[in-house]
C-alpha cells in the first residue's frame, strides 16, 4: 500500500502542491495526470524527497517512502537528461545497482546478470555498447525502463515515459508495465497525453495543485473534473 | 632533432616544468572531464577569478596564498549558490557579478592592506611554469594522487549522479556531497594550476584537453584516459615552444592544447566537421539516385 497523507509544496511562497492525500493498493498500474504546471512532477519529486515538502507523510508498506529508496525506482523526464553524455546503455543501465554495490566496490555477478536480463526484456542488449546519443527517443526511453527493471524494486515511478517514444517503444513498455503489475508490484507514471492511453490504468489521479479526482477512468474522466482540472475549453474536447 | 628534444632537458628549471606540466595535464583532464559533462565551465571561469580576492588576506594572515585562494574559491561558489538557489537572479548574471566583485576585492585590499602590494598580481594573472620549486611539484603530486584514488574510489556514483543527478538522488546518493566536493576539487585544481597557467588562462587547461577527448570517445573514462594523454602532451609541447620562441609558457600550452581541440572538431570519426560533410554528400548521393 502507497499512502501519501496531506503533502504540500510551495516554491518561494507559492503553492505548488496544495493538501494532497490518497492511497494506492499494491498491485496497481496509476496513471497521474493534470495540465501543464498542475504538480504532477512536484508531486513524485516530493515523495522521493527530492524537493522539501512543507507538510505531509509518505509511506510505502506501512514504512516512511524515504527511507526505502532502494525499494525504488524512479525514471525522470527525458528532457532532464544530458543525451550528449558520454555514457553507453550499459553504464546507464548499471545506475540502477551503484547503491546496492555499495561504496569503494565493483558490480557483483549478480548486479551484471540483472542488467543483462533487463536489457533483453526491453529490446535493447545488442545495443548494449552503443553511446545513449546514438540512439531514437524510443531506445532512450527502453534504456530507462532496463534500469528501473534493474534495481527490481516493488514502487516504479515514471515521469512522463511515453514522450518523443515510438509504435514499439510504447508497446513494450505497455506490456511490462503488465508484467510488472502482474508480479505486485506498485507504478505510478505520469501521463500527459488524456487519450486512449489512458485505459491501461487501474486508476488515475487527476491533479491541478490539489488532487481533483482519484479513481477508475470512467469516474475520473468526467466533464465535471476535467473542467476543473483543464479550465472549459479542453473539457469538451475530451469528456 | 634530438639535440633540440635534449637541450632544455639539461636545464633543471625545464626538467621541474615539465613535471609540473605532465602532472598539471592528468589532474586538469580528469576533473575536467566531470567540468564538461557538469557544464561547470562558466562557474570554473569565475572561480578562477575569485581566488583573487583571497590572497592579500592570506598574506597578511601569515598563511600559504594557495590557502586564501582555495578559500576565497570555495566562498565564491557558496554565494554563488546562495544567490542562485534564493533569488530570482539567473546564474549567468551570478556569476558574472561574483567574478568581477571577487577580482576587486583582491585588486582593493592588494593596495590598501599594507605590505600586501608585494604580491605580483601580473604574474597571480599570468602565470609562470619556468619559475616552479620542487615543493610546488610535490604539492601537485600529492593532490593528482588524492584526485585519481577519489575518482577511482567513487566513480560509479559520481557517473550516476553527474548523468542523471534526480535519478542519483532518488536512490538515495547523498548528491549534494557529490556537488560540493565536485566544486571542491575544481577549485583545489584551478589554484594548483594558478602559478603554471595563471588565473586568466587556467580554464583552458581544465575545458580543452577534456573537451578533445569529449569529441572522440563513448565513455567517461576513456574521457579522462584520452584527455590526461591530450593534456600531458600539451605541456610538454607547449614548454617546448615557449623555451624556442622565448612565448609565455601559460599561453604557449594553452594554444596547443586549443591545436589538439581544432584537430578533434574537424577530424573526429564520429563528431568531427569533415565526417559530417561526408555524411551529409552520401546523403545526398543517395537520394538524388533515388530520384
Amino acid at each position: 500500500m502507497l499512502e501519501v497523507q496531506n503533502l504540500s509544496v510551495s516554491y518561494r511562497g507559492n503553492c505548488a502542491l496544495h493538501d494532497v492525500s490518497f492511497l494506492i493498493p499494491s498491485g496497481q498500474l496509476v496513471g497521474i495526470i493534470g495540465p501543464n504546471g498542475a504538480g504532477k512532477s512536484t508531486l513524485v519529486e516530493a515523495m522521493l524527497n527530492l524537493i522539501p515538502s512543507t507538510q505531509g507523510v509518505v509511506r510505502f508498506k506501512g514504512r516512511s517512502l524515504k527511507n526505502q529508496l532502494l525499494n525504488t525506482s524512479y525514471v525522470p523526464q527525458r528532457s532532464l537528461i544530458d543525451w550528449d553524455y558520454p555514457a553507453t546503455v550499459w553504464n546507464v543501465v548499471m545506475m540502477a545497482q551503484t547503491v546496492q554495490a555499495g561504496m569503494f566496490r565493483g558490480f557483483s555477478r549478480k548486479a551484471r546478470h540483472l542488467a543483462c536480463a533487463a536489457l533483453e526484456r526491453v529490446g535493447m542488449y545488442d545495443l548494449r555498447s552503443r553511446p545513449i546519443g546514438e540512439l531514437s527517443g524510443g531506445q532512450q526511453q527502453r534504456v530507462f525502463l532496463a534500469r528501473a527493471l534493474a534495481k527490481e524494486a516493488e514502487l516504479l515511478i515514471f515521469d512522463e515515459p511515453f514522450t518523443a517514444v515510438d509504435r514499439k517503444t510504447e508497446d513494450i513498455i505497455f506490456d511490462i508495465f503488465d508484467e510488472l503489475r502482474a508480479e505486485g508490484k506498485t507504478l505510478l507514471v505520469i501521463n500527459h497525453d488524456l487519450g486512449d492511453s489512458l485505459a491501461i490504468y487501474d486508476q488515475l489521479l487527476l491533479l491541478n495543485k490539489r488532487l481533483i479526482a482519484q479513481g477508475p477512468r470512467q469516474e475520473v474522466v468526467t466533464s465535471d473534473n476535467l473542467e476543473r482540472a483543464y479550465g472549459r475549453g479542453l473539457a469538451r474536447v475530451f469528456a | 632533432m634530438l639535440d633540440l628534444i635534449l637541450e632544455p632537458l639539461s636545464l633543471s628549471f625545464m626538467q621541474r616544468a615539465l613535471m609540473l606540466g605532465i602532472l598539471l595535464g592528468i589532474l586538469c583532464a580528469i576533473v575536467g572531464s566531470y567540468m564538461i559533462v557538469q557544464q561547470m565551465g562558466m562557474l570554473a571561469h569565475a572561480i578562477s577569478h575569485s581566488v583573487m580576492a583571497g590572497l592579500p588576506i592570506a598574506y597578511v594572515v601569515g598563511l600559504a596564498l594557495s590557502v586564501g585562494a582555495l578559500v576565497a574559491g570555495v566562498i565564491s561558489a557558496l554565494v554563488l549558490y546562495l544567490i542562485e538557489s534564493r533569488s530570482r537572479v539567473k546564474t549567468d548574471a551570478a556569476m558574472a557579478l561574483i567574478l568581477t566583485s571577487f577580482v576587486a576585492i583582491g585588486v582593493t585590499l592588494v593596495s590598501v592592506i599594507p605590505g600586501a602590494n608585494r604580491i605580483d598580481l601580473v604574474h597571480v594573472l599570468f602565470g609562470n611554469i619556468l619559475g616552479v620549486t620542487m615543493q610546488e611539484i610535490w604539492w601537485t603530486l600529492v593532490v593528482t594522487v588524492v584526485g585519481i584514488t577519489l575518482v577511482r574510489l567513487f566513480f560509479k556514483e559520481l557517473l550516476f549522479y553527474t548523468f542523471d543527478p534526480k535519478g542519483a538522488q532518488a536512490s538515495g546518493l547523498p548528491v549534494r556531497w557529490y556537488n560540493a566536493s565536485l566544486i571542491v576539487a575544481m577549485t583545489v585544481t584551478i589554484v594548483v594550476c594558478l602559478p603554471t597557467v595563471g588565473a586568466l588562462l587556467v580554464v583552458a587547461l581544465l575545458v580543452a584537453p577534456a573537451v578533445t577527448a569529449y569529441l572522440l570517445v563513448k565513455e567517461l573514462h576513456q574521457m579522462m584516459w584520452l584527455g590526461s594523454v591530450i593534456g600531458a602532451l600539451s605541456s610538454v609541447i607547449g614548454m617546448y615552444l615557449s623555451y624556442y620562441l622565448d612565448a609565455p609558457s601559460g599561453a604557449a600550452i594553452v594554444l596547443v592544447s586549443f591545436c589538439f581541440f581544432c584537430l578533434a572538431f574537424i577530424f573526429s570519426p564520429s563528431d568531427g566537421l569533415l565526417s559530417g560533410l561526408w555524411t551529409q554528400r552520401r546523403r545526398a548521393k543517395l537520394t538524388n539516385h533515388e530520384h
